[in-house]
């Protein structure tokens, strides 16, 4: 089931175990038969952890959705809500508890699970509507860092970049240190940090105050993680802005990718039966699961898309002749091999089907002209050139009123690569986007200047291209096919945060100290003491271990570098990713913007 | 798009710029349809119910997800008895700990406290107590030592108790020297939960002003209050802090924020003036302005408009009845609107587009762009016509166009205007390049052959016979152009 978290450097079924004994713990608390009503955004991360079979061992016998109203009936003895601390999400259980029939017997207990963190906040609220007493138990459950593959963990905590630097709400941060410190007890001290940027900082500072007062973590494991690289997103607003060309980060762009799952289009995937003429074509999206548990896939995701069309083809011949092979099985022996080779062959084929099938439809896109223009807007922006007047492909979109969203992107990227807009430059699209999107924008607007991603030039001076310069941003000979950079994943930007990364392991950072000057934040280096006993001694040509935690989110084609990091022969450090939240440009502004229609209850 | 196509071309080829293209040589796209071919042939050979290698409803979820769950347990109408049955005495047994492994940790076990210290013991002496208590079997511990009313934890102990997620009474932080540092030990650790509880505890006991001020020095907690306050939507509160703060365009954004939730246009249209006078920057101030004469003409559109329509007198609502209200719509919406319905009216009434150009001072280009956009869909050409055409001191015509005569013929043909009409405009793309694109894209024969007959391009000429149809007058040009050179 969870193979692929333990093909890693760093057995990450550990942690997953962690989480489902936790689970299972708090599960037997509530004696006898329970339902389960859930926040519904809490499925996804939990089905990454446990599958009902494990819920139904614990007596869970029914599960539904979070929904004001009276609760569904069910013969149960326990009603538990999964839910985030949320203050809406109070109201609709308050509403579910005062409903309830208090003449039913045997009366039903109720029970709240907060996930991650039990809320004081919303504890009080339930108090004030007067339902806190109904609830037996009240607890929380840790569910910090989440496995989602081998080589990488995330919070899922949406709103964690809009709550660090819009609200300066560090509660997300102290997650993140908390579920540093689980993974610090299932996996050892981790002798060094680094960081750049505040929040990096404050996380570093929890870190070094809980280990302080809680002596007791310290640990006899042998640390499995030389280094821990906390880097903040605000040293990096550029790279989740431009549109990621791997395979797996334009599947999130263009379909979005959710606890490992994605919804397509399902035409593309209609069964090809003989006699059904197509007559049954299937409404609902198809459903699949991408992690490196499927090996094509692990195979493929990382790669530039435009390197993707001639693997795919190449495993179509494989394929193809694997099962010719029947032909020239003659005897018994010969016969019995090969059928016992069938399944494995099934999968393959059926896996293969499936992604030639995703490439057709992300080709439809790519190849269109929009797509292409959009990108050439991209990287004339990140390249440089006329980052300081009004674009005229952005100024056609507002007018042929193209989604919001995608205007702001390429306004922001535009800003961020000018060090700010010309104060001239930035009125003229707030104007043209609040006459074509609305007025109310005003308030979108002000949370992308408060965030700086969005905000006109001040110093008078443009850093970004000392920056371009020294981290070799733009890279003008990349190769998408047999990439020997990072650039491959934007066919010629390299993403900064992973310059970064990719810096300190070699030759260390003091090399950029000017340009680390010029990025927000401190950067700084702690070293955590490891009892005698615990020091590593390095085998020859052992890799070192390195978690790179991205606090504010991390994109799919910076994991896609990473990985392309820790493949290099000679690189010699090995990369592990960790994240409050997996994002792309679009969920990312769309984190920051203001909601504009009021909540439905 | 203002550089020409030919540029750009040359620009793609040219320069250190890639694009986002397959390789022709090696047309991927053709790759991909072998493969899927050779894939599909396959499925002949395999068994028929390969779909269900991994067991996946349609939907795609895996049988047994936690989300394929719900929607089946959901539908279930009744629990299995049996199933009641056993858990029922289970559920009059005590649960007795589960015993664990020494070596495995489990999260819960991971936070371990510290001894109760005495109280108000100095922070310093706090730092260098090293006590520990094992509080890791918090999970099984009986319901009653949850409530801890203990009363002398010090601040640092109960912050750190409540970030365990204890409740903790505060009351006895009595005077102004103990709130506060229960706050900025809150602060100190960072979790937001308890910040806020604490912020909670001192907003109720404390005087506002003496809150303000201490908040005012300590910037995280203020940001949780803030952050608390619009979460719970305590405006007044919220906006005397601002105010108090001086944080006075804040002030105003958040009170602008507010018109959100009015649903009534006009109590939304009262509440928006009232707005205009709050201390916005500069630029922000204008679009406020803007926002209340938008949303006060709208209303005065929309009373006019359904009138019109009810009554059943004017052509063009019976002919194209309004699909939606036009309140609360953008600015450039409301201006295709009032081209749409309103186009001929004299400029004083508030429904004329003229008029909204004025008041809003909308750009030449989006004017021209939102009402070329509502003429061609009515196929208006007439209008389209006029309002390309300029008239020069000396009466003489021209046609003008600030958004490019290119992107006129792309908004003619999604309108699907006639050829003769696309072809007016085509002629009079400048750049040649683009013009010969355009013209073939849209199959304006006449343009392409005009054209290359400019250029002396014969050879272009006769490629582009194949394009046209056998034995059409096109074609018959084509001939003639050729023989008589």
């Amino acid at each position: 089931m969870a193979a692929h978290l333990s093909s890693g450097r760093v057995n990450l079924t550990a942690l997953r175990e962690a989480g489902r004994r936790e689970l299972r713990e708090f599960l037997d608390k509530c004696a006898g038969s329970k339902a389960i009503v859930w926040d519904e955004y809490l499925t996804g991360p939990f089905g990454l952890i446990a599958q009902y079979s494990l819920l139904k061992e614990h007596e869970v016998e029914k599960m539904f959705t979070l929904k004001p109203g009276r609760l569904p009936p069910a013969d149960v003895k326990n009603i538990i809500f999964f839910v985030r601390p949320k203050l809406e999400l109070m109201d609709i259980i308050t509403d579910n508890v005062l409903r309830e029939d208090r003449g039913r017997s045997p009366q039903r207990d109720f029970h709240i699970l907060f996930v991650p963190r039990r809320s004081l906040l919303c504890e009080q609220w339930l108090k004030e509507q007067g339902v806190l007493g109904s609830f037996i138990h009240r607890e929380q459950y840790s569910l910090d860092l989440i496995p989602f593959d081998g080589d990488l963990l995330s919070m899922e905590s949406e709103s964690a970049f809009k709550e660090c630097y819009l609200e300066s709400d560090q509660t997300s941060l102290y997650h993140a240190a908390k579920g540093l410190m689980t993974l610090q007890a299932l996996y050892g001290t981790i002798p060094q940090i680094f960081g750049k940027g505040d929040c990096a900082r404050h996380v570093a500072n929890m870190m070094i105050r809980m280990k302080r007062e809680f002596p007791g973590s310290q640990n006899s494991i042998f640390p499995v993680f030389d280094t821990l690289l906390l880097l903040d997103r605000n040293v990096d607003l550029l790279t989740p802005l431009a549109t990621q060309l791997t395979y797996e980060g334009l599947i999130d762009e263009i379909y979005g990718i959710q606890n490992t799952y994605v919804k397509l289009p399902p035409e593309k995937f209609a069964p090809k039966k003989q006699g059904e003429g197509g007559k049954d074509l299937p409404t609902e999206p198809k459903k699949l699961q991408l992690n490196s548990a499927e090996e094509l896939y692990a195979e493929i995701r990382d790669k530039n898309f435009n390197a993707v069309g001639s693997v795919l083809s190449k495993k179509a011949k494989i394929i193809s002749a694997a099962f010719e092979e029947r032909h020239h099985a003659k005897t018994v022996g010969e016969i019995k091999q090969f059928v016992s080779q069938l399944p494995h062959m099934q999968a393959a084929r059926s896996s293969l089907a499936n992604h030639t099938s995703i490439a057709e439809l992300i080709k439809d896109i790519t190849t269109s002209e929009d797509f292409f223009d959009n990108l050439t807007v991209e990287q004339e922006f990140m390249s440089g050139i006329d980052t300081d007047k009004v674009n005229n492909y952005i100024e056609d979109c507002i007018a042929q009123k193209h989604p919001l969203i995608k205007i702001l992107r390429l306004v922001c990227l535009q800003s961020v690569c000018n060090s700010g807009l010309k104060q001239k430059v930035l009125d003229h699209y707030k104007r043209e986007i609040l006459q074509t999107y609305g007025y109310e924008h005003i308030l979108t607007l002000n949370n992308l200047e408060k965030a700086g991603l969005l905000k006109p030039q001040t110093s008078g001076r443009n850093n970004y291209p000392t920056i371009r310069k020294t981290l070799r941003l733009w890279m003008d000979d990349v190769n998408e096919q047999n990439p020997n950079d990072i650039s491959y994943v934007y066919s010629g930007y390299a993403p900064l945060s992973v310059r970064l990364a990719q810096l300190l392991a070699r030759p260390g950072w003091r090399s950029i100290e000017e340009v680390l000057k010029m990025l927000p934040g401190p950067h700084f280096e702690e070293r955590q003491q490891l009892p005698t006993g615990l020091q590593k001694k390095r085998q020859q040509g052992e890799n070192r271990v390195t978690l790179v935690f991205f606090l504010g989110g991390v994109t799919y084609a910076e994991i896609a570098a990473l990985r392309f990091l820790s493949q290099m022969e000679d690189g010699g450090t090995e990369y592990v990713i960790a994240t409050t939240k997996l994002i792309n440009g679009t969920t990312w502004i769309k984190s920051l913007m203001e909601k504009l229609e009021p909540a439905p209850f | 798009m203002s550089r020409a196509r030919a540029d750009e071309e040359e620009y793609w080829h040219s320069s250190k710029f890639r694009a986002f293209t397959f390789d022709d040589e090696d047309d991927e796209l053709s790759q991909l349809k072998e493969s899927k071919r050779a894939v599909n042939s396959l499925r002949d050979i395999v068994d028929d119910d390969d779909d269900d290698l991994e067991r996946v409803s349609w939907s795609g979820e895996p049988v047994g997800s936690i989300s394929w769950s719900i929607k089946e347990t959901a539908s279930g109408s009744t629990g299995s008895l049996e199933g009641r049955d056993s858990s029922l005495q289970k559920g009059s047994s005590s649960y007795a700990p589960v015993p664990k492994q020494v070596s495995s940790y489990s999260l819960s076990s991971l936070f371990k406290g510290r001894n109760k210290l005495p109280s108000f013991q100095s922070l310093s002496d706090a730092l260098t107590d090293t006590g520990v208590k094992n509080y890791a079997p918090e999970l099984r511990r009986p319901r009653a030592e949850y409530k801890d009313y203990s009363s002398d934890w010090s601040p640092k102990d109960t912050v750190r108790r409540m970030q365990r997620g204890k409740v903790c009474s505060l009351e006895r932080f009595r005077s102004l020297q103990d709130k506060l540092v229960l706050l900025d030990e809150a602060v100190a650790g960072h979790d937001g939960n308890v910040i806020t509880a604490v912020l909670i505890f001192l907003k109720r006991t404390l005087r506002r002003e003496i809150l303000f001020q201490e908040l005012e020095v300590r910037q995280v907690a203020l940001c949780h209050l803030i952050h608390f306050l619009r979460e719970t939507g305590e405006q007044k509160f919220l906006l005397d802090l601002l105010r108090f703060l001086d944080r006075t365009e804040e002030v105003a954004l958040s009170q602008y924020r507010e018109h959100l939730n009015i649903q009534d246009v006009e109590k939304r249209r009262e509440f928006l003036k009232g707005c205009i006078g709050l201390p916005f920057s500069p630029e922000d101030t204008s679009h406020i302005q803007d926002h209340y004469t938008l949303l006060e003409r709208q209303i005065i559109i929309e009373a006019n408009d359904r009138h019109l329509e009810m009554a059943g007198q004017s052509e063009i609502f019976r002919k194209y009845p309004r699909k939606a209200s036009i309140l609360n719509m953008p600015l450039v919406t409301t201006l295709f609107y009032s081209c749409f319905y309103h186009y001929t009216e004299a400029e004083g009434t508030f429904s004329s587009p003229i008029n909204l150009k004025k008041t809003f001072k909308i750009p030449d280009k989006q004017y021209v762009l939102t009402a070329l956009a509502a003429r061609a869909k009515l196929r208006s050409w007439n209008d389209v016509d006029a309002l390309l055409t300029t008239k020069n001191w000396l009466g003489y015509t021209k046609k003008k166009a600030p958004i490019g005569f290119h992107r006129v013929v792309e908004i003619l043909q999604r309108n699907n205007a006639p050829v003769q009409v696309l072809q007016e405009y085509v002629r009079l793309v400048e750049d040649v390049e683009t013009r010969l694109n355009v013209a073939t894209k849209y199959k304006c024969h006449d343009v392409v052959i005009e054209t290359y007959r400019d250029l002396k391009d014969r050879i272009q000429l006769i490629a582009y016979k194949c394009k046209v149809e056998r034995g059409s007058a096109e074609e018959e040009k084509i001939n003639s152009l050729l023989n008589n050179t």
